[in-house]
């Protein structure tokens, strides 16, 4: 099936004419229109221009013009990604018939390495949740269970990836939001170090934590897509400015020697026990294969997730002061210019927006500043000092991305409790550090399991190696997502 | 946190809360608070604030110009305008 | 209480636009006068996803105003949000620099009643404007065409003590930022702007009073009305024992008063914090560099130079009032170094040449005679060629068809009669056809005198050199 065929192998059979890509971005699109009514990853299917784009592909092959790397790839974009004259709502209501004058740099960065875009992608509104069920619009469902959640923010993203209803998927990480719902829906997904790639045209949540980064179903396809949409982008005063390098050529399969640091905060008494039986498979699994396993400390892992929940939602209040009525998305009707602004934004907005533009607002008043925003930032400066000392040691860290693998939807009956259900992603994106979650298992019940992995800044290579590894010895192989046609 | 306090916050990040609302957030941010509580008792003495991921200097763009975007472009999506103005509620000074 | 007992105690916070092409974290133009909402780009209408880059002339436009008022320049500043929702600011929020600023603790020097003073400027840093909101009824109109210009907000210490040296502050702050190319500051366009803070307090009394801020003051004359007005209002209602509040006031010069806008005391919250989206702003050895090697000499150190050099300190001020003018002072001079006196050429060209082209509206830029004219034409006179009064007609004629000086005077036989025998043939022809007159010059009428000097310049058609002519004419009239 044409649908599973990952994004390295579909782009090889297009390149050499064994498939041609329409007939592979209709076949998407026949799957999606299947079973999206099931899953629930959609929030616009763009079929039109993906037809138009396929068929530009499958003519620059007839005319011998050389296809870039991804040439009929069709992948799908979170709905924080924004695209030029495809609606763009980053699952809110403000955002409700917004069509974006422009691309963002990774649509553009795609489009030329001749992706296909099949669409939008559903996920927590703004980004902000870990279940994508704060979607202003619709739930998305679990692949492996229809009635769990796929994880969030970028739920669509990993829901769809796991269903075939694309090859890959990009999705964004500010808190785990990349990883959390690979992890759950049993696929792989990147958050690159900060500044990889470009936030040109991402949606901001949080704009020092923010990142774009792939879903896929394989190491290799995440790599792939990586090497197409990092680099240094001018248009972003944070992108690093360093080459991007071929990430394919890290997946050597050999990890001799490498030092696997393994943090006991992270194994504490209560993490899950299929959980915890996974991640000493994956331990033994890398052993195995020469890895040498280092015990490690990172002492400031109970802080991070005060210092994010500060740090977060400070940068939220500021970055969704935009969404007022005046220049695009959704205006109430109101008598007086304050009424507008109220109404506007108290209708706009769902309910945990709202929850953390008022804890941002709260923790950025002048006089409160010193005790909540400034010391959550030097919090982090701890954080990310344990990072610095432990990559003295070891070259990757190896913890289970989440304490429990996927919940039925509605579990989470407090912010609080849906919080901790990012509490082992979050470090990584106060420390600015690159991290995957790679599947590691399923658990007794057939729910995926994942392991994540962090890495010194900009070693995503070794990172990649180290996933490799992990995915070969204790992946999914070819199991499918049950409850949907394959 | 008081009911006021809920309310104060509220205006300033310009947010209508219903009865309810106000209510429920109330207890929630007051619990949201107290767990962060941990943060308080860090021993952060002398640490600077770490307000970027990746600590780099500002890059600068050169001073060119670069068209605008149309007019209709510009305009086009806002819930109300006059012509090539956008139009508000009065601002009253 | 007399209006003498209270000392007022004035700070300014003037907004100067930074001249360059584009905004200052987008690429959109600045330009001016455009129809509304033509300028703007993705981040300036404060899309989704749009992400600022700042603007590198604007940091070296307000790096030469740092240099230029001695401030301390920052190696590592830092921008921020403030917030506040208003329908002209895009984002909810401006880019500014809040703790720490680019410059700080430089000074400016204001003139008044002849003396000097010199102001402590607490900080200058660099912002981003807004756009515009204009009322129509119950409704108010957007233009975004001027949000994210470039802007610098220069910050006085509240050591001014009225409203005339409010007023010269603007003035010398305008005349420095316009001498350096940093801003046309044309006040009639926004592009220079001011808020005063103002409070009194009785003489000699050390505590500052309460005070309050007077917004938007957009041209010379109405920071001196406001602040002066302001000031009597403080003072009546200290007088009729009542107390200042602490609050915003928008002035009005059609009605030539002021009235509160919002109350401080509910002062609003701008939750300041870095902006994430924007590393530190470091200024490095070679970027200060090229500041320092491109400063032009400063307006102060120039007015020295002029006094030195022997002009009249009133002449040395109107020239450094404008840098084109002190520019155009200066091609002269060096024309024939050496060779004419620098406030003979100060006077030409300012009593005549601007006279000239006032008449014309013209700007100096614009003036059709060139240094190397003027200089010509100084020369002529100096060296006695022609006359003072000959030589303005000659400047008339040289301002008219752009010709030489000298080619003018040669051609009409201009030059100045100082041949003593040639001089003294018209002298005594002049005496022996006015026996009348000589008799009566004679006889005491010393108001005679001026009548042989009339007719010995009708005679030369006024080439006569006169001071001669009237040694001449005292010889041979014999008193
Ligand atoms: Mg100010
Ligand atoms: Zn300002």
């Amino acid at each position: 099936m044409i649908e599973w065929l990952g994004v390295g192998e579909t782009a090889r059979r297009i390149a050499s004419g064994e498939t041609r890509a329409i007939d592979v971005t209709e076949a998407f699109l026949a799957r999606i229109a299947a079973l999206d009514g099931k899953v629930g990853a959609y929030l616009a299917v763009a079929g039109d221009t993906a037809r138009m784009q396929a068929e530009g592909i499958d003519r620059m092959r007839a005319n011998n013009v050389p296809l870039p790397a991804l040439a009929g790839v069709p992948i799908a974009l979170k709905d924080v990604l924004v695209t030029r004259g495809l609606a763009t709502t980053a699952a809110s209501k403000i955002l409700a018939g917004w069509i974006p004058p422009y691309d963002a740099t990774v649509v553009e960065k795609l489009h030329a390495a001749g992706a296909i875009v099949l669409g939008k992608l559903n996920c927590d509104e703004f980004a902000m949740g870990s279940s994508t069920e704060n979607s202003a619009y619709h739930k998305t469902h679990n692949p492996w269970d229809l009635a769990r959640v796929p994880g969030g923010s970028s739920g669509g993203s990993s829901a769809a990836v796991a269903a075939g209803l694309c090859a890959a998927s990009l999705g964004t990480d500010t808190g785990g939001s990349i990883r959390q719902p690979a992890a759950l829906c049993g696929v792989v997904g990147v958050k690159p170090t900060y500044g990889r790639v470009s936030r040109h045209g991402v949606v901001a949540f949080a704009s020092s934590l923010d990142q774009v980064g792939p879903l896929a179903r394989t190491v290799g396809d995440a790599a792939l897509v990586l090497e197409t949409i990092a680099g240094f982008d001018p248009r972003d005063s944070t992108s690093l400015d360093a080459p991007v390098p071929k990430y394919r050529d890290a997946l050597v399969g050999d990890i001799r020697g490498l030092r696997v640091g393994l943090p006991h905060e992270y194994f504490a008494a209560d993490l899950d026990a299929d959980v915890r039986a996974a991640l000493e498979r994956t331990k033994q699994a890398l052993a195995d294969r020469g890895a040498e396993l280092i015990e490690i400390a990172l002492p400031h892992t109970h802080l991070a997730l005060p210092a994010y929940y500060l740090v977060a939602p400070a940068e939220a209040s500021s970055n969704l002061a935009r969404y007022d009525g005046v220049r695009y998305g959704a205006r109430a009707e109101a008598g007086s210019l304050i009424e507008m602004y109220e109404r506007s934004r108290g209708a706009g907005f769902g309910a945990e927006v709202k929850r953390r533009i008022m804890l941002g607002t709260y923790a950025l008043r002048s006089g409160y500043y010193d005790q909540y925003y400034k010391k959550a930032q030097q919090v982090r400066a701890l954080i990310k000092r344990d990072f610095d000392k432990a990559f003295q040691h070891v070259d990757v860290i190896l913890t289970p991305t989440t304490p429990a693998p996927a919940f039925p939807f509605g579990a989470k009956s407090s912010p609080l409790d849906m919080y901790l259900a990012d509490v082992f992603t979050l470090s990584c994106n106060l420390a600015g550090l690159p991290g995957a979650s790679v599947p590691c298992g399923l658990t007794p019940g057939g729910l995926p399991i994942g392991a994540q992995l962090l890495g010194k800044a900009l070693d995503e290579p070794t990172l990649l190696r180290a996933a490799a590894a992990i995915e070969a010895a204790v992946g999914l192989g070819d199991a499918r997502p049950r409850g949907l046609p394959s | 946190m008081t009911k006021e306090e809920v309310e104060a916050i509220a205006h300033l990040a310009r947010l209508h809360l219903e009865p309810d609302e106000i209510e429920r957030m109330r207890g929630e941010l007051a619990a949201i608070l107290e767990h962060f509580g941990a943060l308080a008792a860090a021993d952060t003495e002398g640490v600077a604030p770490m307000t970027h991921a990746v600590p780099m200097d500002l890059r600068l763009r050169p001073d060119v110009v670069a068209p605008s975007l149309p007019v209709q472009d510009a305009v086009g999506g806002a819930p109300e305008k006059a012509g090539e103005l956008f139009v508000v509620p009065a601002v009253i000074t | 209480m007399s209006a003498e007992d209270w000392e007022p105690v004035i700070g300014l916070e003037v907004h100067v636009q930074l001249a360059t092409q584009s905004k200052a974290f987008s690429p959109s133009a600045t330009r001016f006068g455009e129809p509304p909402n033509s300028l703007t780009d993705p981040l300036v209408l404060g899309l989704p996803g749009t992400l600022p880059v700042f603007n590198r002339r604007a940091l070296e436009l307000a790096l030469v105003l740092g240099v230029a008022t001695g401030s301390k320049i920052r190696a590592r500043s830092r921008f921020a949000r403030k917030h506040y929702f208003y329908p002209d600011l895009p984002k909810g929020y401006q880019i500014s620099q809040y703790d720490e600023p680019l410059c700080e603790d430089g000074h400016l020097d204001v003139i008044v009643a002849g003396a000097v003073k010199r102001v402590k400027l607490q900080r200058i840093h660099l912002e981003e404007d807004a756009g515009k909101s204009m009322h129509a009824g119950n409704v108010s109109h957007v233009d975004l065409n001027r949000a994210g210009v470039p802007l610098v907000e220069v910050v006085t210490a509240p050591e001014l003590s009225s409203a005339e040296e409010a007023a010269e502050l603007m003035r010398s702050l305008h005349r420095l930022v316009r001498w350096l190319d940093i801003s046309e500051a044309d006040m009639e366009k926004g592009q220079m702007r001011c808020d005063a803070n103002v409070s009194i307090r009785r003489r000699g009394e050390d505590r500052l009073g309460t005070r309050t801020e007077l917004k938007n003051i957009n041209s010379f004359r109405f920071v001196q009305a406001a602040v002066e007005h302001e000031i009597a209002r403080q003072a009546r209602i200290l007088d009729e024992g009542g107390r200042i509040v602490q609050e915003t006031r928008l002035w009005d010069a059609d009605v030539g008063a002021s009235a509160a806008m919002r109350s401080k005391e509910q002062a609003e919250d701008y939750r300041y914090f870095p902006d994430p989206d924007l590393p530190p702003l470091v200024v490095d050895g070679a970027t200060m560099g090229g500041i320092l090697r491109g400063l032009p000499e400063l307006p102060s150190v120039r007015f020295e130079r002029y006094v030195r050099e022997g002009l009249s300190p009133d002449d040395a001020r109107t020239l450094v009032g404008e840098r084109a003018l002190a520019e155009y002072f200066d091609a002269t001079v060096k024309v024939h170094p050496g060779e004419r006196s620098a406030r003979t050429i100060a006077n030409w060209l300012l009593t005549e040449l601007l006279g000239a082209l006032n008449a014309d509206g013209k700007s100096i830029a614009e003036s059709p005679l060139q240094p190397a004219q003027l200089s010509e034409l100084v020369l002529l006179v100096e060296d006695g060629t022609i006359s003072g009064k000959i030589g303005k007609d000659v400047f008339a004629e040289t301002y008219q068809t752009g010709g030489s000086p000298r080619a003018i005077v040669e051609a009409k036989g201009l030059q100045q009669i100082s041949d003593e025998a040639t001089l003294t043939a018209i002298v005594d022809r002049v005496i022996a056809a006015n026996p009348k007159q000589v008799e009566g010059y004679r006889g005491g009428k010393d108001g005679l005198f001026g009548f042989f000097v009339g007719q010995v310049m009708k005679e030369t058609q006024g080439r006569a050199n006169p001071v001669m002519t009237s040694d001449l004419l005292h010889k041979r009239l014999g008193r």
